[in-house]
């Protein structure tokens, strides 16, 4: 029931959220403006306001959860959980998803022009912290009149804005869902993000982050850094399913060419990124991950338990980018603060991307917890 | 919704307003039960997909783990009491699983099969491994890895360091056994034990 009938023809809107007169108050002492901000809904908020769900996306999210627009030919990113009788029932619920900070996918970003110079932000763009896309998410729920959430729900760096958000300002919401997540990146994490950072400064096309006043771009960094995450978003096991050793031709024509058809696939898959994506908004949004380490904070679960927030995690079995490890590392620190927490680690073969796919027991976990919490309203 | 009748007599147990953990809590009734008619806060422990998701959508929080090797996830003294209900036969190392418990909480509540039971007795005099309402498995096809009787199992209890503060012997149908309790270790099909730090 995921193809048809789901949210139908959406829009992403466009929201400023700061300006001169109240910029954007950054974690790390900065302010920016203006701050606009791309967001879709789907579904009605009730008339008692407790029916909203929020999104946040991944590294390369955006505002586009569910439905389609105009034309398109593929839906939203989460399509397959959000719609009509989905387990997040757009008959039910309220949802909201917006593009982060730093994105650029119409929030603002280091590509974005800065005022001040008249061109993009480029390097000057400052650095961000986990909680500062927490800071423009509350306002953009502020901007839409909503007081309180049932949930947020995020995967991967999603569920990472999620965490950092219950844990800062639990009274937001009802639930927590944390999903495929980490509160601490590992070495090896950082060494990911790192060779990417590199792969995209290192292209000449960089050019020192001003490519789009240089009329350069470091798309050649920019595919690579792609093709080598999408590697760890992936399974060995799911990567041998889907190419095994396939000949991309038919037959092998040994060289260096893209002889394997998963070498064609990472080709069209770097290729492809490029249209959607920036290498700035990559560069930042990598690094937040990098620093974020929410527990490390004194007092940093005390909120959170005197709230009664509740929290759903789930981590799947093949991810080895954020393995279970990470997600278990989560619920011990919330159980240990006595936080209400239910964690699922769902055996599928699909890898960290296994957040996007419609598995059903992950999803049959997603209904479950969603029906009780609006139950429970 | 009516309680199993052995949770029922584990919920009687339970002090009002008490945080607990029931380790392997299926669907998680005895929790919602708890949390419903005592006030009581808590968490499950459930690897079982399908008993998980009726516990979600029960409300219970309930968590996914291996109760072999992970019980480490649980801070020391961070419940009143831990729950485990039919289940320290099915562990690898009960011994462990026991010792885990008492330092998550300081009382926990456990009920156990009787190996011992007489009409087990019977059919291994007779020759064969014992099959009862208790024990409802081929000897080859069973979740149960260890049998023990009440005496093997208070053996176990000394060893670990644990003190049963409270015993009761339960007929094979669940309820509490109305013989004299010294016939216990033969005459009932299992038994639920109140236990505390020696």
């Amino acid at each position: 029931m995921t193809s048809t009938d789901g949210v139908g023809l959406v829009e992403t809107r466009t929201a400023r959220l700061f300006d001169s007169e109240e910029p954007l108050r950054l974690a790390h002492g900065a302010t920016l403006a203006p701050v606009e901000v791309a967001y879709e809904t789907y579904g009605t908020l009730s008339p008692g306001r407790d029916n909203a769900v929020f999104i946040c996306h991944a590294l390369t999210g955006d505002a586009h959860a569910a439905g389609f627009h105009a034309g398109a030919a593929r839906p939203g990113w989460w399509d397959n959980l959000i719609g009509p009788g989905r387990p997040l029932d757009t008959d039910r619920l309220y949802v909201v998803c917006a593009n982060l900070l730093g994105g650029c996918q119409g929030t603002t970003g280091p590509s974005s022009v800065d005022p001040k110079t008249g061109r993009a932000y480029g390097l000057a763009f400052p650095l961000l912290d986990m909680s500062d896309f927490v800071t423009v998410h509350r306002a953009l729920l502020a901007h839409l009149g909503i007081e309180k959430l049932l949930a947020a729900f995020g995967g991967s760096l999603g569920g990472m804005q999620v965490l950092e958000w219950a844990l800062t300002h639990p009274e937001d919401m009802r639930h927590a869902v944390v999903i495929a997540a980490s509160s601490r990146l590992s070495a090896q994490n950082i060494a990911f993000n790192a060779v990417a950072r590199e792969a995209i400064t290192r292209d000449p096309g960089f050019s020192a982050g001003q490519y789009v006043a240089e009329g350069t771009l470091p798309d050649r960094g920019l595919s690579i850094a792609r093709m080598m995450a999408h590697i760890t978003y992936l399974s060995e096991e799911a990567m041998a399913d889907k190419f095994g050793r396939t000949p991309q031709l038919g037959e092998f024509e040994h060289g260096f060419g893209a002889d394997f058809a998963v070498e064609s696939y990472l080709r069209h898959q770097g290729e492809s990124f490029l249209e959607r994506f920036d290498a700035l908004s990559y560069l930042y949004l990598t690094r937040v991950m990098d620093y974020f380490d929410p527990f490390s904070r004194a007092h940093a679960t005390d909120a959170a338990a005197a709230s009664g927030v509740r929290f759903l995690l789930t981590s799947f079995t093949s991810d080895w980018r954020f393995s279970s490890l990470h997600s278990r590392r989560i619920v011990r620190h919330l159980e240990h603060a006595r936080i209400p927490v239910t964690y699922r680690d769902i055996e599928t073969a699909g890898g960290h991307d296994s957040f996007l796919l419609e598995i059903e027991p992950y999803h049959e976990t997603i209904r479950a917890y969603v029906d009780r919490a609006l139950e429970e309203l | 919704m009516t309680l199993r009748a052995d949770l029922a007599l584990v919920a009687d147990l339970v002090t009002p307003g008490s945080r607990v953990l029931d380790l392997g809590c299926g669907t998680g009734s005895l929790l919602s039960h708890l949390a419903a008619e005592k006030g009581c806060s808590g968490t499950g422990v459930e690897i079982d997909a399908d008993a998980v998701l009726v516990a979600i959508r029960s409300g219970v929080s309930v968590i996914e783990l291996d109760m072999d090797h992970q019980l480490g996830e649980f801070a020391d003294h961070s419940y009143d009491v831990v729950v485990l209900s039919r289940t320290l036969q099915t562990l690898h190392r009960p011994h462990v699983v026991l010792q885990e418990m008492i330092r998550i909480a300081p009382r926990v509540i456990l009920s156990m099969p009787n190996f011992g039971y007489w009409r087990n007795r019977v059919r291994l005099a007779r020759g064969r491994m014992p099959m009862s309402k208790d024990i409802p498995y081929d000897w080859y096809d069973t979740p149960n890895l260890h049998h023990a009787t009440l005496v093997d199992l208070e053996d176990l209890f000394r060893a670990v360091g644990l003190v049963p503060l409270q015993r009761i012997p339960l007929t094979v149908d669940g309820h509490p056994l109305r013989l004299p309790e010294l016939t216990a270790t033969w005459a009932a099909g299992s038994a639920v034990y109140v236990l505390g730090a020696a």
